[in-house]
């Protein structure tokens, strides 16, 4: 087995042995979206025009809950030194972190975002627009979450550092994310606004492997 | 062969070393040692590439690390003051994925043999959140047993307070294990506080003195 995969396949064994973390990300997303119909009154019309805005932000959030164990206990307990000095270059270890990470925290946000859809009425145009906008969206939210996670390693209150660095440069994808789901509910097509996050994904996928594992390397000396 | 030139390491506002050389060849064993926070941890590190120092560089076979890199990483095996163990990952597994990870194939029946002569074959198959602190350091310098004698195993061990926490037969055991590595043309670092009963030719040591003086 190449590092790569064997990273890949320990992240998700130690999820699958820690489960109460991935299930805190998945229940907080559910809360959030599901307190709102409740919150705001039963009115369709009103739910459905807020619908993809609550969702979005719902898994923004949700997602950067879960940033800080992306390294945090790689670093205590001293696999991420182990991981820097693996004679492979670390960007491939950072992408099978990532894609572990995302497995973990962002599938499941994306195969159950549809189902909360329905209580907000969505139709099921808009509903499947907004799957595709999540499963291309929420990868793009892990791999920018990672250089934050890499860069506040180990500092004290992180975590409210990690939501500095890395929310403005999660509002684009929310902007298009959410306006994807918006154009198709208003009878537009949504195309641009995925071509748009295509774009931002391919984008971080080439910078942001790069960029955390400089990161990481800095933590660490 | 690692040589180290003249190096400075800064750590906060403090100097811990300056102009500090030397090299180590095949069957050499350097033993580092000084009071705690004279910088043996951060010259490990150092001679890792986690750290860069201030000034100098560290080479190997002539060539410094930083522009080796992964090269150097395949030649290297580092055991830190951590263990690098995952809790809720079996003894066994930890030991494949360190080995897979470290770039050198690991199948179950190697990493099994090697948990067994440091002498934790019984607890292979427990999580090492249930392991004793001298049981996981053993399971964590399972990982020099790993692949010795193999061509692509590591040639140079860099051995951060190797013995903490383990019993004698431990201690006698890991002695053995470097004294092979040694003797078979490999190289060592480690830092210890105990006397090392290992007496070979090779054998040398350097002393780090704590110093006060404030960084220039």
């Amino acid at each position: 087995m190449s590092p790569f995969s064997c990273i890949i396949r320990r992240d998700l064994l130690l999820a699958f042995r820690r489960r109460s973390d991935v299930f805190n990300t998945l229940v907080f997303f559910i809360i959030v979206v599901s307190l709102f119909p409740l919150g705001v009154g039963p009115e369709p019309n009103q739910l459905r025009a807020m619908a993809p805005g609550v969702i979005w932000v719902a898994a923004l959030l949700a997602s950067m809950l879960a940033l800080n164990r992306l390294f945090a206990t790689d670093f205590a307990d001293g696999t991420l030194e182990q991981m820097v000095l693996a004679p492979e270059p670390l960007f491939l270890l950072v992408i099978a972190k990532v894609i572990a990470h995302w497995l973990v925290t962002g599938l499941p946000l994306v195969l159950i975002a549809p189902v909360l859809g329905i209580q907000f009425d969505m139709p099921t145009d808009a509903l499947l627009v907004m799957a595709a906008s999540l499963i291309l969206g929420t990868p793009v939210l892990s791999l920018i979450g990672a250089v934050g996670a890499a860069l506040t390693l180990g500092v004290r209150g992180g975590g409210v550092l990690v939501a500095l660095l890395v929310l403005p440069l999660y509002v684009p994808v929310l902007v298009f994310g959410a306006g994807a789901v918006v154009a198709s509910g208003a009878g537009l097509s949504a195309q641009a606004h995925l071509l748009l996050i295509g774009a931002s994904l391919a984008l971080s996928l080439v910078l942001s492997p790069w960029a955390t594992a400089m990161a990481l390397r800095i933590s660490l000396d | 062969m690692l040589e180290a030139d003249r190096l400075e390491c800064v750590r906060g506002d403090r100097t811990l070393f300056r102009g500090l050389s030397f090299s180590v060849a095949p069957t050499q064993l350097l033993h580092l040692a000084g009071a705690n926070g004279s910088g043996k941890t951060s010259l490990l590190r150092i001679l890792c590439g986690l750290l860069s120092p201030v000034h100098g560089e560290v080479r190997w076979d002539g060539q410094p690390i930083s522009s080796l890199r992964e090269e150097y990483a395949a030649r290297l095996l580092y055991i830190g003051h951590a263990n690098a163990l995952k809790d809720e990952l079996t003894a066994l597994e930890n030991l494949e994925i360190g080995g897979t990870l470290a770039g050198r194939q690991c199948t179950a029946k190697a990493a099994l043999d090697a948990l067994d002569e440091l002498g934790v074959g019984r607890c292979a198959h427990l999580p090492v959140r249930t392991l004793s602190q001298g049981q996981r350091r053993r399971v964590s310098l399972a990982r020099l047993a790993l692949g010795a004698g193999n061509e692509n195993a590591a040639r140079l061990w860099i051995l951060d307070e190797p013995f903490a926490a383990l019993d004698a037969a431990a201690v006698a055991h890991l002695e053995h294990l470097i004294l092979r590595h040694v003797t078979t043309g490999g190289m060592a670092v480690l830092t210890t506080h105990q006397p090392l009963g290992i007496a070979i030719v090779g054998m040398f040591r350097i002393e780090l003195e704590y110093e006060m003086e404030p960084a220039r």
